[in-house]
């Protein structure tokens, strides 16, 4: 394999995984403040759809390079009203966690596409649009494989890499992050402190659904140029499989979306070795969800998740 | 008989039944923003489904693999576990049933085929969750990711297995079938509706589950492990051993519905293009039916209506089916947040109060 597939190979890895990068950040806040979100998937589509609407009208009205950022703020918004339903359902009514999860889920499968349907005169797919376009970093894309690899790619990319770094620091180093964590972890003792662990909660659930929504929009916008039933097809579950694989911390659970994400652009490659021809494709479809049970039961061992994950906070029982 | 009075105590209905109300409300507020007539589209959607014996008995069959599925993610949630595989767990018993069904067709008498392909579903559907479960209990691993990875290798190895072994010449589906859990002796008064013998066995796990889980011991031990690992531990049970237990248990009831679609409706397997989705529908009815083996029933029965009305809907008021899943969730929604209903429901309770007080 020389320089120039590599630098592809690693290319291809870095689409892919961005929006696991950005959908399992998002789980790592809200889980992090002790709400589960099985509903990453759900959102990724809200944001996916509004996302592709978004950028397709202003693209009508002429907004031309700045057109997909107008999806990515629609996808924020959109990701963060529908976090609002989980929210409102688990940490204000106390309802189950994992089944308000699968509500979002449940709902954005449903809603995205009546609308689409609705805005689009019955079609079951948004109109193609332009999306963003890679951009080259001067000086830095020159460097080989490295400079085609990760200084050559859509802005989306660049963000999610700045926002794993942004977002570990926030976690770790900021008074916010603290309380955050206590809220996941001991929710009682964070109350006695002072910390408003019902605000805390919402901030954090919000805080997924705006980066779930961003998860969703990179795919809409890089990958596929509209939205359709199957635009998110598991990728939110493949984020939460990240998140838990990464241990609930964002440097863990990018290096984890980056496996998931090279072991599907591999595919792509795989084919280029004459050995590879011997092997049913299923089998080198497996390879990613085979390799990710391979590194749990060899290497990671107990998962860490925070402790109050899942409970709602009752301050009566203390 | 005091028994069925306390599952239908007043408040165990009441509010799933607000919650159902709720729902198709919320359902016909969204088609109203649409600009649809939700009267005229939920009529259409009942219509679908009662118009036509035919169309009955396609109801029920849609039914039947959302009772197992519903019944599978139950029955771990239940046991304190989120199985999210029922999706791998029925395409492996679809295959298995295949495999032996297409493979031993010519060799065993019908009587012992079919009876073998069931259970070779049930088993290898079992197997393949206790895969996840064996994980969670050896390993800690959290079986949300196993059971997700465990799909997506289910999906591939069922098309490698039927594409290399079972292929019907130039197609992308297997041979046909010759075992059959066909109910052909309804079929007349059904007018060829595909009813199948499934149901009676959906039927039958519900009962299973609700006898196993309540009345034996071993049920017992399975639900103190699910309401609180670190307790039964401590009382001596052993912890590992029911979750893979419940985890086998709770994937038999998926392979059986593979089982049921591949023998009773299908009678072939195709090469899927992308999962069939039954385990997600599996979630939604475990959670509509409060886990609970009679809600299971109810709320597959409720689910497969609508879906199986859906189509009439998007026919009959032009409303895109897909309004449907929104009705679902909210009503999911209504049923998990029971603040809202009980809310809802306040000014109601208070005036009864007070006309007792009268």
């Amino acid at each position: 394999m020389d320089f120039v597939v590599l630098g592809q190979l690693l290319n291809t890895t870095l689409v892919f995984s961005t929006a696991l990068i950005f959908a399992s950040l998002g789980g790592i806040f809200s889980e992090r403040s002790g709400v589960v979100n099985i509903g990453l998937e759900g959102l990724m589509m809200f944001g996916a759809f509004a996302a592709a609407v978004g950028g397709y009208y202003a693209q009508d009205a002429g907004m031309g390079e700045w057109a997909p950022w107008v999806g990515v703020l629609c996808a924020m918004a959109v990701g963060v009203i529908g976090s609002l339903i989980h929210a409102v359902a688990a940490i204000t009514f106390k309802a189950d966690q994992t089944i308000s999860g699968t509500v979002i889920n449940f709902l954005a499968a449903g809603s995205t596409l009546y609308m689409v349907k609705l805005f689009f005169e019955g079609s079951g797919e948004t109109p193609l649009i332009d999306g963003f376009s890679k951009v080259a970093i001067p000086g830095l894309s020159k460097i080989p494989v490295i400079g085609e690899g990760i200084f050559n790619s859509y802005p989306t990319t660049y963000l999610a890499i700045i926002l794993v770094i942004v977002i570990y620091f926030i976690l770790f180093k900021t008074p916010f992050g603290l309380r955050l964590r206590a809220v996941g972890e001991h929710p009682s003792a964070a109350d006695t402190l002072g910390v408003n662990v019902n605000k805390m909660r919402y901030i954090g659930v919000m805080l997924s659904g705006l980066l779930a929504g961003i998860g969703g929009a990179t795919i809409t916008l890089t990958t596929t140029g509209t939205f359709a039933h199957n635009t998110i097809s598991g990728q939110g579950f493949i984020a939460i499989a990240a998140m838990i694989f990464g241990k609930w911390n964002p440097l863990g659970a990018f290096g984890a979306a980056v496996f998931f994400g090279f072991s599907q652009a591999i595919r792509n490659y795989v084919q280029l070795f004459e050995w590879s021809k011997n092997i049913p494709q299923e089998f080198i479809f497996m390879i990613p969800y085979v390799l990710t049970i391979i590194v749990l039961v060899s290497a990671v061992g107990r998962s860490s998740a925070p402790k109050a994950l899942g409970e709602p906070y009752d301050p009566s029982k203390r | 008989m005091s028994r069925l009075r306390k599952i239908f105590a007043t408040d165990s209905y009441i509010v799933p039944l607000v919650a159902i109300l709720m729902g198709f409300l919320v359902g016909a507020i969204v088609m109203l923003f649409g600009g649809y007539d939700p009267i005229a589209a939920y009529s259409a959607l009942f219509k679908r489904v009662f118009g036509s014996p035919y169309d009955f008995g396609e109801a029920i069959r849609e039914m039947t693999p959302l009772m197992l599925t519903g019944l599978a993610v139950a029955f771990a949630f239940r046991s304190g576990m989120f199985n999210i595989g029922a999706d791998g767990q029925v395409m492996i018993g679809m295959t298995a049933a295949s495999v032996v069904g297409i493979k031993l067709g010519g060799v065993l008498p019908g009587f012992l085929l079919v009876p073998l392909a069931v259970i070779a579903a049930a088993v290898c559907g079992g197997l393949w969750a206790g895969i996840a479960g064996y994980l969670k209990a050896k390993r800690g691993i959290n079986e949300v990711i196993t059971t997700i990875m465990l799909n997506w290798i289910a999906l591939f190895l069922s098309n490698y297995i039927v594409r290399t072994f079972l292929l019907l010449q130039g197609q992308n589906r297997s041979e046909d079938n010759p075992a059959s859990l066909s109910m052909t002796f309804l079929f007349s008064t059904f007018d060829n509706a595909r009813l199948h013998w499934g149901t009676v066995i959906a039927l039958a796990a519900a009962t299973f589950f609700y006898v196993y889980l309540w009345k034996t011991k071993q049920g017992y031990e399975m639900r103190a492990v699910g309401l609180n690992p670190h307790a039964a531990e401590y009382a001596g049970m052993n912890v590992g051993r029911n979750v893979v237990k419940a985890m086998f248990i709770s994937g038999v009831f998926a392979g059986l519905a593979g089982a049921g679609e591949v023998l009773g409706v299908f009678h072939y397997q195709s090469v899927f293009a992308a999962s069939p989705g039954y385990g997600f529908d599996g979630i939604a009815v475990a959670l509509l039916g409060l886990t609970h083996p009679l809600g299971v029933i109810l709320a597959a029965i409720l689910y497969g209506t609508l879906t199986y009305g859906s189509a009439g809907m998007s026919f009959g008021a032009d409303v895109p089916p897909e309004l449907i899943r929104i009705v679902i969730g909210s009503i999911i929604f209504f049923i998990a947040a029971q603040g809202i209903v009980r809310w809802v429901l306040k000014p109601f309770y208070f005036k009864r109060k007070k006309e007792k007080v009268l």
